[in-house]
């Protein structure tokens, strides 16, 4: 999916209760690459993407595709909370979007993307016999079935221990290579492993800082110095 | 077992009354006088109980159809919810009951005044339990249906709809202990046949032994319906979690 549009925010502005959350925000995603957007609780980074998902409406400025084309359609969304349907199975769940679409579900597909999240064999399975990780990766399934070009993931895996975590990570580095993505996390080792570039959002009304690149190519291993000297420069931002 | 033990205790304290206090068999027969009313008019009773039972079981199909008609009309349909939601929580302050009489006037002495009567009283909480459901869906979920660009219909039939199953399901338990109350109160207004008429007359010519005998009846009949309908809930809704096993 190399052919993704860039995604741009431009101007947006969103006020709450007559209270300035952020204003004159620009941002451009390039095609294909996953950006980390860290900063502290409150800030409005979750308001950020929900906007950019279209579920919430700005108070003024801009989303819109490199393309031209319009976002509506053509962006998947993952939250916090894995959000699988407990009454259905383990597949039935990656097919959700088809049968909410009034589409056929092609389960040879969400098979496939089962198998490269490692959870063929749990197809049948309930998600309430799964573990938190196998069901985070279940919704990485179902957003890989959506094949939407951007994706927008808010804190998808601050549930999880730190060794699924680094794991999930290592896939979903791998299977949303191509894709342009929006992650929302807290965790600064998270966003430099598996990120192309870094935004901070802070202050208040909120501001975007100048994005920090990242040397190497994600997800990059836990001992990759320049991942290590990243880390440490943006705990030093974050914590001033 | 602790139900059968309860069970035993009570009968035990029932029989120990009539035995060691001055209380009138007319007043309060013994569990064997009881037994022996239970037997001889066995062929009797079973029948007026089929009457009831037949009352009961209609009462709560037809309740819970309308009932569920009404939830998801109020969530498909954002007028109907603001003009209907409160006439069924002002329509609560009449005691339901007082609508006997009428409803007999109405509908006369046969099984359709009793059935309307046990749908009056299971429609609000039917209702209201799916309609609360409904409109208590995870957001989350909800959210996500939206950047699956789902419709309105289909998030409803997909998402709130089965999401709002378990609380149904607790709507329809109470309306499954309440059914038989609308049935018997039907039947003491005006009736034919049926438990509530066999107590009634059984009262009137001073046969309390019959009336405890139809009472046995019904609270046997209405505790089978209620684990029968408990335990198809839980069969049916085997994903939901289980409040009861976590409290054990």
């Amino acid at each position: 999916m190399s052919s993704c549009p860039s995604l741009l925010i431009q101007d947006l502005a969103l006020h709450y209760g007559g209270q300035v959350i952020f204003e004159h925000l620009d941002l451009t995603i390039a095609g294909g690459q996953l950006v980390a957007l860290l900063g502290p609780s409150g800030v409005g980074k979750t308001s950020l993407l929900r906007i950019i998902a279209g579920l919430e409406a700005p108070f003024a400025g801009s989303v819109s595709a490199s393309d031209g084309k319009p976002l509506a359609g053509r962006i998947a969304y993952m939250a916090q909370q894995d959000l699988l349907v407990p009454w259905a199975k383990v597949i039935e769940n990656v097919m959700l979007g088809a049968n909410l679409r009034g589409e056929t579900p092609e389960p040879e597909r969400a098979l496939h993307l089962l198998e490269r999240v490692g959870l063929a064999a749990r197809a049948q399975a309930l998600p309430a016999a799964l573990s938190g990780g196998m069901r985070q990766r279940v919704a990485i399934a179902r957003t890989l079935y959506e094949q939407r070009p951007i994706v927008l993931m808010d804190e998808p895996f601050s549930a999880l221990d730190a060794i699924t975590r680094t794991k999930i990570q290592d896939l979903a580095a791998e299977l949303l290579a191509g894709c342009t993505t929006l992650l929302i996390t807290h965790d600064p080792l998270e966003a430099c492993r598996i990120s192309h570039h870094l935004v901070v959002l802070a202050g208040a009304p909120a501001r975007l800082g100048a994005p920090i690149a990242v040397p190497g190519t994600p997800p990059r291993a836990l001992d990759n110095l320049g991942l290590l000297q990243t880390q440490a420069e943006l705990l030093r931002m974050l914590a001033a | 077992m602790r139900g059968a033990i309860t069970f035993v205790v009570f009968i035990a304290v029932w029989w120990a009354i009539t035995q060691f206090c001055p209380v009138p068999p007319y007043m309060l027969p013994s569990p064997p006088d009881v037994g022996a009313a239970l037997l001889a008019q066995s062929g009797f009773l079973f029948e007026n109980m089929l009457v009831t039972l037949s009352e009961i079981l209609l009462g709560l199909l037809f309740g819970t159809l309308l009932g569920a008609l009404a939830a998801l009309l109020m969530a498909a349909l954002k007028p109907v919810q603001r003009w209907l939601m409160p006439v069924l929580v002002l329509s609560q302050a009449i005691p339901v009951f007082t609508l006997a009489p009428l409803l007999v006037l109405w509908f006369g002495f046969g099984m359709t005044s009793k059935i309307i009567m046990t749908i009056l009283v299971i429609f609000f909480p039917v209702t209201a339990s799916l309609a609360d459901g409904l409109r208590l869906t995870e957001p989350g979920w909800i959210d996500l249906a939206a950047t699956m660009n789902a419709s309105r219909f289909a998030t409803l039939r997909y998402i709130r709809l089965p999401a709002a199953l378990p609380a149904f399901a607790s709507g329809l338990r109470v309306a499954t202990a309440l059914a038989p109350i609308g049935a018997i109160i039907g039947e003491w207004v005006g009736a034919s046949s049926g438990l509530g008429y066999v107590m009634i007359n059984a009262n009137a010519r001073i046969q309390t032994d019959v009336m405890f005998a139809a009472l046995f009846l019904l609270c046997v009949m209405s505790v089978l319906l209620y684990t029968l309908v408990d335990r198809g809930l839980r069969k049916l809704l085997f994903w939901a979690p289980d409040d009861e096993k976590h409290q054990a």
